[in-house]
């Protein structure tokens, strides 16, 4: 343990003599600071103070630049005041660590409203510059996806595979899981509240029409925005902070080309097969817990669902699922290519790419609903 | 004190003290049996070809590699039996410079340099903004830099918050990896008079790891030189030059080495040993 840093007081006169000691280490901590305070405390209101180092018996830079403040405040109060009997090593530290001026005048603080009012101007900024940003963008990987079609030899079709894989396969059994509940809990519900009007079977129609046009895509993009989206920005946001991205665009490739395409044409096929697949186990689900819960036989259930959903029902779902990919994959590259030095901001980037696909493929979604209805498809 | 020693006596006091250490990873062996010795105040350049494991043994001795046998005595403090507590205290006597820097991207410079002391100390946020600033001047750090950001920083920049933020809580022990990688000539001299003038002035003690031959005939007191998992030398410059160990030879006395050892017997006294440049 460190002893502790202290001082005595002897006055002569108006004169006034500090004699310290002990450990003035950062190791002291608080109580070195409050013994500084003191000091000044103790020699105010004299005509000179002397500060006596005899004592002291360690000192590192923090004791030194103390201490030194401690002269350097009391001589602004008018005391001179010096420092004494400090050995060679001492003297160096003093000289090293000694006061200086770290005072930065402080900007004025700005009224709230105008604060609130240019935060409000600076998002409506950025969210325009969002827009144009992610039309460019969308525009690059269009052309980037026609060169790749002119020239079908240079397409990298074993990182399309990888992606396909990576993106689609991997995540059929938890898009299978999710949409068979989800199929279970809305059969539930459904054949609970229709049963006060004897409509149970009409239950079918619900489950039909709700997974095939609008659960089955959703619940798969969302799942898909949550799990490939972020690698994409994860991947390419690392690949920016590592230079690997200069590196490829120095050998003259195109990031676009080599990183982008494949990772987009992955999500855009593979999201149509799994949205396929949610709308089966979404079905299924609901199929079980009719049969469990209402009694409905598998045979009746799958013939009311005939009479409820045409091919149209199912289309729309699927339909969707294209755009709701180009939605996910723009949005996790954009965000990807965005990231700068820092490991915060790679956070920071795949965040937002989460929380915006999410929200786009939803915004997405309720276009198509309009559209849909517009059309009478 | 510390400083003293640094000037007077040969023998000072062995504040590291590694024995007949084995590491290795899987089945490669890596240190054969290695010893070293750090003493009080000195700066001890450490030396050795790429993958002979100079990192490692700088990783070991920090505790972040395990070893499989031997001794390591820090402060006279055997690592493998003190407990957590002494463990601590240990710790926060050394300053550690890593080769990339390792800042804390999401802090800034000053947030930086200030972390060690929130953590270990309890001082007021205006004692640890004005010490934080006072670090950074004396690593010769502009003052814009403070709140900067690690990702806004040049790579020398870098190494010189990395060099205030070990210094953060006033060590004893100082490690340096690599602490003149990717600096330029001038930079790297800078560098090098910049370690010296503090090691000086707050009465450091400096294990380096280095590939700079200019640090070594600058800065180094004393030299050690890893090779086969062993230390095959240790003493000063000279005695570096008169080895007749191959790899030693091929190091000091090859293409790069002559041209310094020439100047050195042209010009002895280029860097003054006594006379730290921009110190008191």
């Amino acid at each position: 343990m460190p002893a502790k840093p202290g001082f005595s007081v002897e006055r002569a006169g108006d004169e006034t003599r500090l004699t310290l000691g002990g450990d003035w280490t950062l190791e002291s901590g608080a109580e070195m600071e409050r013994s500084s305070d003191s000091l000044i405390g103790a020699a105010a209101g004299a005509r000179a103070a002397v500060i006596d180092l005899a004592h002291v018996e360690r000192m590192d830079t923090g004791g030194a630049w103390l201490i030194d403040r401690a002269r350097k405040i009391l001589q602004a109060a008018g005391v001179d005041s010096h420092i004494e009997n400090a050995r060679p090593a001492q003297s160096t530290l003093l000289e090293a660590a000694g006061w200086r001026d770290f005072e930065t005048p402080k900007p004025p603080p700005g009224h709230p409203l105008t604060d609130m009012l240019a935060d409000v101007g600076a998002s409506v900024a950025s969210a325009w510059r969002d827009l144009n940003h992610g039309v460019g963008f969308l525009g690059e990987s269009v052309v980037a996806l026609l060169r790749a079609l002119g020239r079908p030899h240079l397409f990298r079709m074993t990182s399309l595979v990888y992606h396909l894989e990576s993106f689609g396969l991997r995540s059929v059994p938890i898009i299978l899981l999710i949409n068979f509940l989800v199929g279970c809990i809305v059969a539930q519900q459904g054949i609970f509240q229709l049963r006060y009007f004897g409509a149970e079977t009409f239950a079918v129609n619900m489950i039909g029409i709700l997974i095939l046009r609008e659960m089955g895509v959703l619940l798969t993009s969302i799942m898909i925005a949550g799990r490939s989206g972020s690698a994409i920005t994860a991947e390419l946001g690392s690949m920016k902070m590592r230079e690997e991205i200069d590196a490829l665009k120095v050998m003259g490739l195109s990031p676009m080309d080599v990183l982008v395409v494949p990772r987009l044409l992955a999500l855009i096929v593979a999201l149509p097969m799994l949205t396929f697949l949610a709308d089966m186990a979404g079905i299924f689900g609901g199929l079980v817990v009719s049969w469990g819960y209402a009694g409905l036989s598998p045979d009746a259930f799958l013939d009311r669902l005939k009479t409820a959903i045409g091919f149209n029902t199912f289309m729309v779902g699927l339909i969707k699922a294209p755009f709701m990919a180009l939605v996910i994959g723009l949005i996790g590259a954009m965000e990807g290519l965005a990231v700068q030095g820092s490991a915060e901001s790679l956070g920071r980037q795949v965040t937002s790419s989460v929380v915006k696909s999410i929200f786009m493929v939803i915004v997405v979604d309720g276009l198509f609903a309009m559209f849909f209805a517009a059309i009478e498809y | 004190m510390a400083i003293e020693a640094a000037n007077g006596q040969e023998q000072a006091e062995v504040i590291v003290r590694v024995r007949d250490l084995v590491v290795g990873f899987g089945p490669k062996i890596i240190m054969r049996g290695l010893d070293l010795d750090v003493r009080r105040g000195e700066v001890l350049g450490f030396v050795g070809g790429s993958g002979q494991g100079k990192s490692v043994l700088t990783r070991t001795i920090l505790g972040l590699v395990p070893k499989r046998s031997g001794k390591i005595e820090v402060f006279g403090k055997d690592l493998d039996r003190i407990d957590d507590d002494d463990r601590r205290a240990l710790e926060r006597r050394y300053g550690v410079m890593f080769q990339q820097g390792a800042l804390f991207s999401g802090l800034t410079v000053k947030q930086n340099v200030q972390a060690p002391m929130r953590e270990h100390l309890k001082l007021s946020q205006r004692l640890m903004d004005e010490l934080a600033l006072l670090k950074l001047e004396l690593v010769g750090l502009p003052r814009d830099a403070a709140d900067k950001f690690p990702s806004q920083l040049s790579g020398g920049m870098i190494k010189r918050a990395a060099l205030a933020r070990a210094l953060a809580l006033d060590p004893d022990l100082v490690f340096l990896d690599e602490p003149t990688s990717g600096l330029d000539p001038i930079g790297a001299a800078e560098f090098d008079d910049l370690i010296q003038t503090l090691q000086r002035t707050l009465g450091l003690t400096v294990f380096m790891v280095t590939h700079d031959l200019d640090s070594l005939y600058a800065i180094c007191d004393r030299i050690a030189a890893l090779a086969e998992g062993k230390v095959i030398a240790e003493g000063t410059i000279q005695t570096m030059l008169s080895s007749q160990h191959p790899w030693l030879k091929a190091y000091f006395r090859g293409k790069r080495g002559r041209v310094l050892a020439l100047n050195r017997d042209e010009r002895p006294a280029e860097r003054p040993a006594s006379s730290p440049a921009g110190g008191p």
